[in-house]
């Protein structure tokens, strides 16, 4: 029971830089209605930006909010000089456009700033919480973090005006240009958003994955799984989803004799695939009912 | 096999005419193919088949992806069971090589069979997700201890290549080389007619509308399927001649990457069209190479930008940049198809 409880707190340590890279995937998904493959890059980018900001000098606070604010400006510029031009175009299209985005700020990264690991500092020290081993402040300090994004995106697409307005045009973009609405820069602003979530994230997950060009490989792939295992259109539905790919490959690779250590990867994958053959809309998504 | 009844008058002439030319244009490409062993020689060659190979496994995410309207990530998983397929009746066996390419074709057509079944319940970026699973999932399988004293685990298998008949005066590169180019002649032409026969309108109907195929008495289900096992089999016939042409086959060579790769080929070629393929895997094996070449540090970037500039150009790939091309061509003509115009306004 003790080494069970000690597992799930790790998976919540885990968890939590899944469910900070999956709200960033949800937040873009409902802005766009794509899956941005290059979320990650996009984050690992404003990481290094904020770590070249701390370099020279600035204070961790004053980089953070400037490397968030130089990526919200970022998001907008991609998808305007990017993506806009590419919205007619098919989907996969526009797959292949973030494919492409994504092996740009990769190649582009380690031009600039090697590839060498780099540590990122933390506002929250390493320390040990309540004197346990399996979770630092550190990783406390992430997921109070995303929870407090979560909670200010639900205020701000529930309780303000820009939020509804953001919310109807990807939900209905004809309609929502009939009622007023700018669709485009409603977009872009879901870019920008997407892209200054996605510095938080990076900025929250460098201490502890290090900060290297490829650092957010696998966890985008980890963010992806959360994301989808909790809906995709459901912000909420994303965070728990990242929690628990990050419990179900810790208690995976714990408890499967043989197997487990090894194949705790698969292993997550298939429970995953297993829980959307039950919920194909994954855990907390809706429906979405179209008309033939 | 009928003609669809709708375009039976008017537009046959034209018709018959436009096929006459393009299957002197397939024709043409086929003969081009076959005598440039004459000219080409060892790494150029093994790289045209390269080309050759990845264009088969594109055409197989093509059938279902284009098609069928299924995404797929895992298609790199595919291959990988192909080529395995392929590495072990050769080496483990003692099989020859030739058997290995329908074995690998049957072993891929059960497997996605049997893995589109549970894929029916899943739509778009959901089923995106179960696919990339299998596609991060397979080269974990390969490396697993469990397995290794079968799949040699991170080693990989090294495979003989296949020597030529001895009644055919070519090398083993120029022999690989006919090999892949009879097999990837005999697999296209399949697809083509696969494509244009009632099944094949089955298949596009689903991908158009799913509810509306289902009504006119479609088993979309059955259809799904068994269009999954199809492209697993194209890709994993493709995977059985890659490890024969590379004479290697480890676990990292079947990531997720190459699936992302397959479907920068499909998009690149033209999604739905069979001639895109190739030129799929030409974009695919050259592109990153040239890349490579103008810079090594900033390959990626390189690589990343040719592929922006190229969709920005040919948005539905370098088929409908064709099609477009000779659309455009064709206005000019004194007397266009009535047909075709009415077909264009908006």
């Amino acid at each position: 029971m003790e080494l069970l409880i000690q597992q799930i707190v790790a998976g919540l340590a885990t968890g939590g830089i899944y469910a900070c890279m999956a709200l960033a995937v949800v937040m873009i998904y409902q802005a766009i209605d794509h899956l941005n493959f290059a979320q990650g890059e996009m984050a690992m980018f404003s990481t290094f930006i904020a770590w070249q900001l701390i370099h020279m000098g600035l204070p961790y606070w004053v980089a953070f909010a400037l490397a968030a604010a130089v990526s919200f400006v970022g998001g907008i510029v991609i998808e305007r000089v990017l993506f806009k031009p590419l919205h007619n175009a098919p989907i996969l299209s526009n797959l292949v456009g973030f494919i492409a985005l994504f092996s740009v700020l990769n190649s582009s990264a380690g031009y600039l700033w090697n590839y060498t690991i780099k540590e990122f500092p933390t506002p929250f020290g390493h320390k040990a919480l309540f004197g346990s081993t399996l979770i630092d402040t550190h990783e406390a300090g992430m997921i109070v973090v995303t929870v407090a994004l979560l909670g200010l995106l639900y205020v701000f697409f529930r309780g303000t005006r820009l939020g509804l307005a953001m919310r109807a045009a990807s939900a209905n973009p004809e309609s929502a240009r009939l009622v007023g609405i700018r669709v485009g820069w409603m977009t872009a602003l879901g870019w920008a958003m997407a892209a200054a979530i996605g510095a938080v994230a990076g900025m929250m997950i460098a201490p502890v994955v290090f900060l290297e060009p490829n650092m957010m490989l696998g966890v985008l792939l980890y963010g992806f799984a959360g994301a989808v295992l909790g809906g995709l259109n459901s912000p909420a539905g994303a965070v728990i989803g990242g929690f628990l790919v990050g419990i179900i490959e810790n208690l995976a690779g714990t408890f499967i004799p043989y197997v487990g250590r090894e194949l705790k990867l698969t292993l997550a994958l298939i429970v995953i695939v297993a829980v959307l053959m039950v919920r194909p809309s994954g855990l907390f998504g809706r429906r979405v009912v179209s008309r033939v | 096999m009928t003609a669809p009844l709708s375009t039976a008058g008017v537009a046959r002439p034209a018709r018959a005419w436009r096929l006459d030319r393009r299957h002197a244009a397939v024709a043409a490409i086929v003969v081009v193919a076959a005598l440039i062993p004459l000219f080409a020689r060892g790494f150029a060659l093994f790289q045209l088949s390269q080309v050759m190979i990845y264009g088969l496994a594109i055409l197989g995410l093509n059938l279902l992806t284009g098609f069928n309207g299924q995404f797929s990530l895992g298609h790199s998983a595919f291959y990988a069971i192909g080529a395995y397929t392929a590495a072990l009746l050769i080496e483990r066996c003692g099989v020859n090589y030739l058997w290995t390419l329908p074995a690998a074709g049957g072993v891929c057509f059960a497997v996605g069979f049997l893995f589109g079944l549970p894929a029916l319940r899943l739509q778009n970026l959901y089923l995106a997700l179960a696919t990339f699973a299998l596609a991060v999932a397979m080269p974990q399988l390969l490396k697993f201890h469990g397995l290794e004293g079968i799949t040699g685990g991170v080693q990989g298998l090294v495979v003989d290549q296949p020597d030529p008949p001895a009644f055919l005066p070519l090398d083993s590169d120029q022999w690989m080389y006919y090999l892949t180019l009879i097999v990837v002649i005999l697999l296209f032409a399949a697809a083509a007619n696969l494509v244009k026969s009632r099944t094949g309108r089955a298949i596009m109907a689903i991908r158009d509308n799913p509810i509306a195929a289902a009504a006119m008495g479609i088993n979309t289900a059955l259809y799904k399927s068994l269009t999954f096992g199809v492209s697993a089999l194209y890709t994993g016939v493709a995977g059985a001649l890659g490890a024969m042409a590379v004479q290697f086959v480890a676990p990292d060579s079947f990531t997720i990457f190459l699936s992302v790769s397959l479907l920068v080929g499909l998009v690149i070629g033209g999604v739905g069209s069979i001639p895109g393929c190739l030129f799929g895997g030409l974009f695919v094996l050259y592109v990153p190479n040239i890349a490579n070449a103008l810079s090594t540090g900033l390959a990626g970037a390189i690589y990343g930008v040719i592929l922006l500039v190229v969709i920005f150009v040919m948005p539905a790939g370098a088929a409908g940049f064709a099609r477009l091309a000779l659309a455009r061509l064709g206005r000019r003509r004194p007397h266009p198809d009535p047909l075709t115009q009415e077909g264009r306004s908006p």
